[in-house]
């Protein structure tokens, strides 16, 4: 149980005699297996040799003293690092050296102030183990008795069961007024109506490339590569470019038409570039790490895999319906949208259909 | 500050400065007889104790921390175009949430840090509840009068998760943002007011420019409020309850040994307030933590591979990526059930866990108070049913992070994907059965020691050339401490006829209950513990070898 | 030979055997094996094509056949371009070494101007994306934050926010972009190699690379700053998960036990 250490520089005569902590209670004869009670409190070298206790001191004070020198540490690095001073330090490599001094600093003035209090307590408070009695929690009878009494003194002072019109129209009021507090939650948000059901997506809306921002044609577009897509006339800047671009966003592949295996699919791409939506049909991430050679598009988040040359349809995890495609011809050299999705892109809902 | 009585009182009584100021706040609070009953109350040492300390402490600095960054952050969606000291984000548009969160990093002095540890904190914060709970868990300590405060501290738990998740997502980075998205879907797989409540959260359609500014009132104000009282009844119960204690030489279930409040659990409680505030600044000195500049401000086009929650939600995640894509359609209407499963098997997991210690308490007809601490493999059941919900628990974990095992393991992310649906179910079935073998090894080991003594590793030749290996007996604690442990008998049904002959009608919960209770406490679980004759009997007879 | 065959139960038999065996394989491998010595001096210009036919010759032809027609181990090279190769060759994914889910990156075994030779061949065989200059791929006068963004528009959902790679399906990934030669890493854009689509110009344009270049030279080269100290990987969550309990919680575990400790007690020896 106890650690034992050696402590040559204190003289013999004053350290207790060996014993163990079970030599007070010896094995007893009628039940070897009783509690022995609590062991006799045994002295640490602090207890008893003055010296160990004032170099104990000693250490709990250079623990509060290195804590103030970190403090002053912490204001001087504050002062003296500019905030953009990178320095390389192996292991941790090029970082700043503002967030590395303060961080150390305050973490060394903290922990030296814990380290001391405790040092403190471990060498020169008292160890001496005591026993406190526990109470049992639950309550006399004769208490209980009382304070049911009480309570069906009251209860029928207040006459709460016998007249049952105040007390049905209490419940009544009392469950009515939170509706209020409902009520108010209504202008949280719009209602739904079909918003989750078009996209920006319309008969001859130019496929403009994301990167470029230019107009893409076909021959802009060679098998095996992978183009970001979205509609003509959506700019960065737009106020509501993020709500528009969470359902717009398009990928744009070329599949060999002879590979594409589902008519559909073959019917609505243009000499094999088909136009896939790029919000997963599970909960709606970005979905496009396109492998070229398989024609399967993995979404990062949970990844659900879809296969582009099969009219999206999910081959493994957790999405449960194809990636919507989007019907594209080319008018004037460009590529645009014959119509909308036909369905609504990204995670189902309840209405969807 | 004095006023007149007590000034006159001053010059009669001659009492010291501090005993006046304590005598002014006795008269209006009492604190005399509130510090009577604890000044001096006892508190048992034990490392594993203090893990809730970990929990208490982190919480206190995420608090500190987090006052400091709501200086500098702007819950706004308003959009900017970023011109700040980032080089490599020059340029691009953001919104003013991730705006001000580069400015905490790069140009407010020390906000980098303190950013980090916040949210080192809040990773550690829930890592200590989580290992807090399991050691409450495993030592039966949440059994009567505990039963309670077990429940306070897994809703504290369940709060926590939601509180850093609305935490990781305020920055609008694109990995958070990536996870507000999919808190879209779920809210959109719900039935019937899926959508409803989809546009009521977002305040529109996805994103919209309301979800930073409401998870933000959340996130500081609404669940660490609701925490702040919890974890209050949380420590005026462990005060109330006195603190367990692991079974030893004068420790019974009437009394609770340790040390004093006053001064050493004082000095070491608050000192170690400091060692881990100390601890985790040294952390964020050092290790860097959601390093958003790297990340990018988030827009529903862009996505990047890794993108996971934080390691709380990772067991969610793993019920999500694993699920086989299952969805019903029918009557014009839709069920994603490959997001509605997950999400309904996330809470029931941590119900679990949280209803164990009432369905142990019935099982076993269990109805007195427990303060001394079970050893694990006294309760092979309980070990088992603990072990087993923790290897659900971390098969969940490897399925949440299983494009990161796939590329550093160099394995195939559609075979560890299979391998967690099928460990899912297999796994913690195993784990059951082998921890109940486990621990019903460690009894007969115990039994043996109590019986043969320790193996001393002495070897001796005896005269007619035989080797014994010498075996010292136990000192009276240790015997105790192997032998103190209740050995439950598993509830009877009683007779079929009663004592006037008529048949007993049993009802089907309480047929149930017995059948339980066998499975808990029967023959297969319990390795009978010595009894004083069998010991006697040896240690009489022949010696120790 | 009746002295062979006597002892050819010798306990060392095998052993001789195996040595022999090992001997011949690797006298065979050296003999036929692209020898770097005895071409790297020949680098004449007008020679490039016909070098690089001899080495295609030993070192390709076996799988994309012996006019780059391709077979059924390899695809066909004609209209890869030279800047495929460059990057096939040049970060050592080809030759391949043995089939699986995906060529990893390895040492190159050729050098740079047998690299240029086989180049110079393959592009000879059909018309593709020349070998970019140096002033196409160097971040001199890049836009950064445009890189940044489109980084993350088109290559961050594989290869992670700053480059340090993904998984894909069956065991395929995409691999970490630490350390990659910027030229590579421009021609890996326009060539699309292995799974990897192609961006070619008419999807990013070659300002659009370079930004992207430049971009990762910022967050992802020797010398990139981590402000906040270790980057973990630069993985996200899961290492920072791992590293606070580990380090965070471990260290805090270990406080706690000296915390509780109790003091030594003086004792008699």
């Amino acid at each position: 149980m106890s650690e034992t250490g050696r402590h040559a520089d204190v003289p013999e005569e004053s350290l207790p005699s060996e014993r163990t902590a079970h030599d007070s209670a010896p094995v007893k004869a009628d039940n070897p297996f009783a509690d022995p009670g609590l062991p006799a409190h045994e002295h640490r070298i602090q207890d008893i040799d003055e010296k160990a206790a004032r170099r104990s001191e000693r250490v709990v004070a250079y623990f509060f003293l290195l804590s103030m020198l970190a403090t002053v540490a912490f204001i001087a690095s504050y002062v003296v690092f500019p905030i953009d001073k990178i320095v390389f330090i192996f292991p941790l490599g090029h970082i700043s050296a503002l967030n590395l001094s303060l961080g150390l600093t305050l973490g060394i003035a903290l922990f030296a102030i814990g380290a001391g209090a405790v040092h403190w307590a471990r060498t020169l408070m008292s160890d001496e183990e005591v026993a406190d009695d526990r109470h049992p929690i639950e309550a006399e009878p004769e208490v209980k008795a009382k304070v049911l009494a009480d309570f069906a003194q009251g209860a029928k002072e207040s006459g709460f069961g016998r007249r049952k019109l105040i007390r049905n129209t209490m419940f009544g009021a009392l469950a009515l007024v939170p509706l209020s507090g409902v009520v108010l939650l209504r202008d949280l948000g719009p209602l739904p109506e079909k918003k989750l059901r078009g996209t920006g997506w319309k008969k001859g809306i130019r496929l403009v490339n994301q990167s470029t921002n230019l107009p893409l044609r076909p021959e802009d577009i060679a098998v095996g590569s992978l183009t970001f897509a979205k509609p003509e006339g959506l700019e960065d800047d737009d106020e509501e470019f993020n709500n528009k671009i969470a359902k717009d966003a398009l990928m744009l592949v070329r599949i060999q038409p002879q590979n594409i295996k589902d008519k559909q699919e073959l019917e609505w791409s243009h000499e094999g570039i088909v136009a896939y939506s790029k919000i997963c049909t599970h909960v709606g991430c970005p979905i496009s790490l396109y492998e070229q050679q398989t024609h399967h598009v993995l979404c990062p988040c949970h990844q659900s895999t879809f296969d582009l040359s099969d009219g999206g349809r999910v081959i493994f995890g957790p999405a449960g319906h194809a990636l919507p495609q989007l019907h594209i011809t080319v008018k004037d050299g460009y590529l645009e949208a014959v119509s909308d999705f036909a369905e609504p892109v990204g995670p189902s809902f309840w209405e969807r259909g | 500050m004095s006023n007149e009585t007590s000034a006159t009182t001053t010059r009669r009584g001659q009492a010291p400065r501090g005993e006046r100021i304590a005598d002014w706040a006795d008269g209006r609070l009492g604190i005399y007889s509130l510090a009577k009953a604890n000044m001096r109350k006892i508190f048992p040492d034990h490392w594993s104790f203090m893990l809730g300390e970990v929990a208490l402490y982190s919480f206190i600095i995420i608090i500190l921390t987090g006052v400091y960054l709501t200086l500098f952050f702007h819950p706004s969606m308003a959009e900017v175009v970023y011109h700040g000291s980032y080089v490599p984000m020059h340029g691009i548009r953001m919104t003013q949430a991730f705006e001000s969160t580069l400015n905490i990093s790069f140009d407010i002095r020390g906000g980098l840090l303190i950013r980090q540890i916040h949210h080192w904190a809040a990773l550690i914060f829930l890592a200590a509840m989580m290992v807090h709970m399991m050691r409450v868990f495993f030592t039966g300590a949440f059994r009567k009068p505990r039963e309670v405060n077990w429940l306070f501290g897994f809703l504290l738990l369940v709060l926590g998760m939601f509180t850093g998740f609305t935490g990781y997502s305020l920055p609008d980075d694109l990995l958070s943002g990536t996870g507000v998205r999919f808190i879209e879907g779920v809210v959109l797989a719900m039935p019937l007011v899926g959508s409803y409540l989809q546009m009521f959260i977002f305040g529109g359609e996805f994103p919209g420019h309301d979800i930073i500014p409401r998870f933000f009132t959340v996130h500081v104000l609404l669940l660490p409020g609701i925490m702040l009282g919890l974890l209050v009844a949380h420590l005026i119960l462990v005060f109330y309850h006195k603190h367990t204690q692991f079974p030893g030489a004068g420790k019974t279930n009437k009394n609770v040994v340790g040390m004093p409040l006053l001064p050493v659990y004082m000095a070491k409680a608050g000192g170690f307030f400091f060692l881990v505030f100390g601890v985790i600044s040294v952390i964020a000195a050092i290790a860097s933590i959601n390093p958003v500049w790297a990340i990018g401000p988030y827009r529903p086009d862009q996505v990047s591979t890794g993108a996971q929650p934080d390691w709380y939600m990772g067991f969610a995640e793993g019920l999500v990526r694993v699920m086989p894509g299952w969805e019903w359609n029918f009557w014009g209407h839709t069920i994603n059930f490959g997001v509605l499963i997950p999400i309904l098997i996330f809470p029931l997991v941590l119900v679990a866990i949280a209803v164990y210690p009432f369905i142990e308490s019935w099982v076993r007809g269990d109805k007195r108070e427990h303060h001394i601490l079970d050893r694990p493999r006294n309760a092979p059941t309980r070990t088992g049913f603990g072990v087993a919900w923790l290897v659900a628990y971390f098969v969940m974990l490897i399925g949440g992070g299983n494009d990161l095992w796939a590329t550093h393991f160099h394995l195939s992310i559609n075979s560890i994907t299979w391998f967690v649906r099928i460990a899912f179910f297999v796994g913690p079935v195993l784990a059951f059965i082998a921890t109940k073998r486990v621990c019903m090894g460690l009894q007969r080991r115990d039994k043996d020691k109590v019986l043969h003594g320790r193996e001393s590793g002495i070897i001796k030749r005896l005269p007619h050339g035989e080797f014994v290996e010498v075996h010292e007996p136990l000192s009276q604690e240790q015997l105790h401490v192997l032998t103190q442990h209740e050995q439950p008998t598993p509830l009877e049904l009683g007779p079929e006829l009663d004592e006037n002959g008529v048949e007993r009608k049993v009802t089907r919960s309480q047929k149930l209950r017995a059948k339980l209770s066998k499975a808990y406490d029967g023959e297969d679980n319990i390795i009978p513990k010595p009894t004083v004759e069998e010991y006697k009997e040896i240690s009489s007879g022949h010696g120790h070898h | 030979m009746k002295k062979l065959s006597a002892r050819r139960r010798h306990p060392l038999a095998a052993l001789v055997v195996l040595l022999f065996a090992l001997a011949v394989t690797g006298g065979l491998y050296a003999a036929f094996a692209p020898a770097d010595k005895a071409q790297a001096d020949d680098t004449a210009q007008s020679l490039a094509i016909k070098e690089g036919k001899k080495l295609y010759a030993v070192g390709c032809a076996s799988c994309h056949g012996t006019g780059g027609q391709g077979s059924s181990d390899g695809p066909s090279l004609v209209g890869v371009g030279a800047a495929a190769v460059d990057f096939q060759v040049g970060t050592g994914r080809m030759p391949a070494q043995q089939p699986g889910a995906q060529v990893p990156r390895k040492t190159p075994i050729y050098n740079q101007a047998q690299i240029d030779q086989l180049a110079a061949y393959v592009a000879s065989l059909g018309a593709g994306p020349a070998v970019p200059g140096k002033d196409q791929y160097s971040p001199d006068g890049a836009d950064v934050g445009k890189g940044g963004e489109l980084f993350r528009t088109n290559c961050a959902q594989c290869h992670n926010f700053t480059g340090k790679g993904g998984a894909l399906t069956d065991g395929k990934f995409a691999p970490t972009l630490e350390g990659v030669d910027p030229k590579h890493i421009y021609e890996a854009m326009q060539t699309g190699p292995q799974n990897m689509p192609s961006f070619g110009d008419g999807t990013l344009s070659s300002e659009n690379k370079k930004d992207i270049v430049a971009y990762l030279d910022a967050v992802n080269g020797d010398d990139t700053a981590s402000p906040g100290g270790l980057d973990l990987g630069g993985l996200g969550p899961v290492s920072e998960g791992l590293f606070g309990y580990i380090f965070g919680l471990g260290a805090l575990v270990a406080v706690a036990i000296w915390v509780a400790a109790r003091t030594t007690k003086a004792k008699k020896s």
